[in-house]
């Protein structure tokens, strides 16, 4: 997805984790996606490059779909769908 | 007609069962130092795995049975050979020593403030997360009994077991991942 096609996107969930350091990114995905439905999506906001290569990763896993990444200035906006 | 039938039927059978023998989405790991460092990359791999929902066992044995120690637990009725062991080893993951750099300790403290600075969870933290993530540590028995260990000084850990060698085995080979650290 483009930039503008994920700014566009109706986010079900945003979760902050730039304050984390790996593994802390993927536990706090992990702990926030069980509060949105199939179909909605979900944002993660990490300041941690590995999260970006991450995310995709545990999405191929779990079944979600990896939307795209947004870089904003010092931290990364990681959009996928349940 | 009927006989291809057939062949199809067990080369069907032979697939399924092969199937069903595929090793599970599970991670083993022995885990034989006490580095700080090591203990530290050890944990992260596991915290990391639970969060993926893979199944994580940890064997602990030799040195990083340490690590497992409650230094506010106190033992009775030790021989004098455990209770060298006993005051020659760190008491539980926070006097884990680094393997590099250590410095007299300085070292250590250092990484420590680092890691604090930039939001690294500490190895007692994650030990913490991989308790409430179900993570399974299993401790040596026969470890144990080497460096004269008693239960009754090991941490408060949900999913804390002892076993021997056959568990592990039998854990790993059933197990996608095995790691050894």
């Amino acid at each position: 997805m483009t930039t503008e096609e994920l700014t566009a996107l109706t986010v079900s969930k945003s979760v902050d984790a730039r304050g984390t350091s790996c593994p802390g990114p993927l536990l706090a995905a992990k702990k926030a996606i069980g509060q949105i439905e199939t179909g909605q999506v979900m944002e993660v906001l990490s300041a941690d490059e590995g999260t970006r290569r991450d995310i995709p990763k545990w999405c191929t896993k779990k079944g979600y779909e990896y939307l795209g990444t947004i870089e904003e200035s010092g931290f990364y906006k990681i959009f996928l769908r349940k | 007609m009927s006989e291809t039938v057939d062949e199809k039927i067990k080369a069907l059978e032979k697939k399924v069962e092969q199937l069903q023998n595929q090793r599970k989405d599970q991670l083993s790991m022995v885990i034989f130092s006490n580095d700080l460092d090591r203990i530290l990359a050890a944990l992260v791999i596991a915290v990391g795995a639970a969060a993926m929902d893979t199944e994580v066992k940890l064997f602990f044995t030799f040195w990083a049975i340490s690590a497992l120690r409650d230094k506010n637990k106190k033992t009775k009725g030790k021989d004098m050979k455990s209770k060298m062991f006993g005051a020659m080893l760190p008491r539980g993951i926070s006097q884990l020593k680094l393997s590099k750099m250590n410095m007299e300790g300085m070292g250590k403290d250092m990484i420590k403030r680092i890691m604090k600075h930039k939001n690294i969870a500490s190895p007692e933290e994650l030990l913490t997360t991989a308790g409430e993530l179900g993570v399974q540590i299993d401790i040596c028995e026969m470890s144990m009994d080497l460096m004269g260990f008693k239960k009754e000084e090991m941490i408060d850990y949900p999913n804390l077991g002892y076993c021997g060698v056959a568990t592990f085995l039998a854990d790993a080979g059933e197990s996608s991942i095995q790691l050894f650290i």
